[in-house]
């Protein structure tokens, strides 16, 4: 916080680039998967009378609440959260325009 | 709509029972919508912030129940079942995959979207526009959209809540009989609306979101039971899907999607993904987060209501193999009775009663979301933008009341007088239509290297290309136009969702155009942002504290 004057806020807050980039993977894979429709539209193997269609989707619902959960601590973590100053442009910014 | 039919012919006449609880449960959220205004209560409604955002102070579980109560319609209730029922799977159950993308897209650029309209004030995504970009033009194209694509969204809250009236039995021997109740209904949530905001669909969801959870789990365990199970449950989709129809020959429906319709599928459920947070009222819900967070952290949690859809779909199904009969108030089959339907058959009454609430309830969180999010449109992107540019917040907030009535007014009007066919097809045209304002939106908020001239083009020409586009696919069986949203894909040569080709045909354009227009040295327009706005949380500078600075404003003479 002290350093806050010194900082530019008109920069991208720094990363860890490869903790990003897991996240992003995490992210894209439930969607890789259900667009990739061909891998998944079959009758067989049926679960409890369930088609392969129908509960390998109902499958992806978990698969992906875990995925963007895990996501979320990574990009929490990749990026912890840089506060911001009052920086001087504000006034001139605002100045009545709301 | 208002035809002159006995009451009664296929339905087995008033359902006094289930009517009862309908209306008891009604009238509870009624009061809890007039009871909305004291909670959490803010110092003053008189700003857009506190009755448009409900005060931005929601947290994760608040939003989770707010999202969900608006995300998932009465009107997705009736028919994802319904296309199910009578089409199959690539219409009906694309449903799934589509709520299962959408948590990992909006995890990806919705909490930039929160931080710098914290850090700005803004909210409308059309706000955000205007200070990206600096262009009055590209803001009011993307607010035009945004009220044009969610007005006929509310209108069909009202057929969600007319198919369950219609099943129940509700519907007397005159016009004035058959909508009165749908009147009443309105009208009240219009008058809570009004003096609540944005609490008052906060608390209602409550009660709503349970509702839908318990009707579904008790649908889902006791309904296959009595056909016979899931096995005949399937193996009856299966049957009823492979039969020709008699108008095409063709066969009535997908069971499974076909290598036909591999693209089909894909591209319906990404592009109603991309689509779904680009409408006002999705990204209202998520403004009134209390922090960059909470949008995140609801991401993993909202995929529950997904695998509630999901079944609520498959009861489509079950209505084939219990030979359920949606047949219309007129006498005519209508698909989408076929849920209610099934509830009445199938439910003792009393608890069919609970299920017609549960759909009920569910049209009137999103109608009044859907209201206010168009009224905030309204309000901030014309009334402020190119009306009166120097209004208070009261005023603001004066005005965006009324449009809210406005808005919901035009609705009844629209289903009460024309075609309730209109709706469904001006709905299916508003998912075109706000999937074009995506590349301003999103794209702007990682970069300015697209020109704001060059997205305004790319969005004319999706407009136009998706609007003719829809007009031309014919409904094989009774000839009219807007007969779907799957038209063969240029180059392609597959069918596909129109409003996902519209969105490529826009952003190639939106692309070459900037390329030409940054190299002209175009003005590109006034940034107001800066890159750490983007990433700016609950206790920043200016985040927490719009209302308060600004309060001389507030209290200013009006």
């Amino acid at each position: 916080m002290s350093i806050d004057s010194e900082v530019d806020h008109d920069t991208v807050p720094p990363a860890n680039k490869g903790l990003l980039a897991v996240a992003g993977v995490l992210l894209a894979l439930p969607m890789i998967a259900l667009l990739w429709v061909s891998s998944y539209s079959r009758k067989d193997p049926e679960l409890w009378g369930f088609p392969f269609f129908i509960w390998y989707q109902f499958l992806w619902v978990f698969l992906c609440s875990a995925m963007t959960y895990t996501a979320y601590r990574l990009v929490l973590r990749a990026r912890p959260h840089r506060p911001m100053s009052d920086d001087r442009t504000r006034t001139e910014r605002d100045g009545g325009v709301r | 709509m208002s035809t002159l039919v006995p009451a009664a012919t296929g339905t087995g006449g008033v359902n006094g029972v289930a009517l009862t609880v309908l209306i008891l449960l009604f009238a509870l959220v009624t009061g809890m919508g007039f009871w909305a205004t004291r909670w959490r209560r803010a110092d003053s409604m008189e700003s857009l912030d506190e009755w448009g955002l409900g005060g931005r102070r929601f947290g994760t579980w608040v939003t989770w129940f707010l999202l969900g109560g608006d995300l998932y319609t009465a009107y997705t209730f009736v028919a994802v079942p319904a296309a199910m029922f009578a089409l199959g799977a690539v219409s009906g159950f694309f449903a799934v995959p589509y709520t299962i993308v959408l948590y990992p897209i909006i995890f990806i650029f919705m909490a930039r979207l929160w931080s710098v309209s914290h850090r700005h004030g803004y909210v409308t995504p059309a706000d955000f526009v205007k200070g990206r970009y600096g262009s009055r033009g590209l803001a009011l194209a993307v607010s035009i959209t945004g009220i044009l694509a969610t007005m006929p969204y509310i209108a069909l809250q009202l057929v969600g809540i007319q198919a369950v009236l219609e099943v129940a039995g509700v519907g007397g021997s005159n016009a004035l009989a058959k909508d009165l109740p749908l009147f009443i209904a309105f009208a009240l949530l219009a008058a809570y609306t009004y003096s609540s905001g944005l609490r008052a669909p906060a608390v209602i969801a409550f009660v709503k979101d349970a509702l839908i959870y318990l009707v579904i789990i008790v649908a889902v365990i006791y309904l296959p039971s009595k056909v016979g199970g899931w096995d005949s449950v399937f193996s009856a989709a299966e049957a009823k899907m492979a039969k020709p129809n008699p108008v095409t020959g063709k066969p009535t429906g997908a069971y499974i999607p076909n290598a036909q319709q591999y693209w089909a599928y894909a591209t319906l459920a990404f592009g109603s993904a991309l689509a779904l947070f680009m409408y006002p009222h999705s990204i209202t819900a998520t403004l009134s987060s209390s922090s960059r967070n909470t949008i995140r952290r609801n991401a993993s949690i909202l995929p529950a209501y997904s695998f509630v859809l999901g079944l609520l779909a498959l009861l489509g199904w079950v209505a084939i193999a219990a030979g359920t009969k949606p047949i219309g108030l007129d006498g005519k089959p209508n698909a989408q009775l076929v849920i209610p339907q099934l509830f009445e058959d199938m439910f003792p009454s009393w608890f069919a009663g609970v299920a017609f609430a549960a759909v009920a309830i569910g049209a009137l969180v999103p109608a009044a979301i859907m209201s206010i999010a168009a009224a905030n449109t309204f309000t901030r992107n014309i009334y402020r933008d190119f009306l009166k540019p120097n209004a208070t917040h009261a005023q603001e907030a004066k005005v965006g009341k009324l449009v809210s009535l406005l808005v919901k007014a035009f609705a009844l009007i629209f289903v009460l007088t024309l075609d309730k066919q209109n709706a469904i097809n001006f709905q299916l045209l508003g998912g075109i239509w706000i999937l074009q304002t995506f590349p301003a939106i999103v794209f702007g908020l990682y970069t300015r290297w697209f020109h704001r001239w060059a997205l305004l083009v790319g969005w004319a020409v999706g407009m136009v290309y998706g609007t003719v586009t829809a007009y031309n696919v014919i409904n094989p069986a009774t000839k009219g136009h807007f007969g779907g949203s799957l038209e063969m894909i240029p180059t392609i040569g597959k069918m596909g969702y129109i409003g996902m080709t519209a969105f490529v045909i826009n952003l190639v354009i939106a692309a070459v155009l900037s390329f030409v227009l940054n190299a002209m040295k175009v003005a590109p327009g006034h940034d107001e942002t800066i890159k750490g706005d983007y990433f700016a949380d609950a206790g920043d500078p200016r985040v927490e504290k719009n209302v308060a600075l600004d309060a001389h404003l507030t209290t200013g003479t009006p």
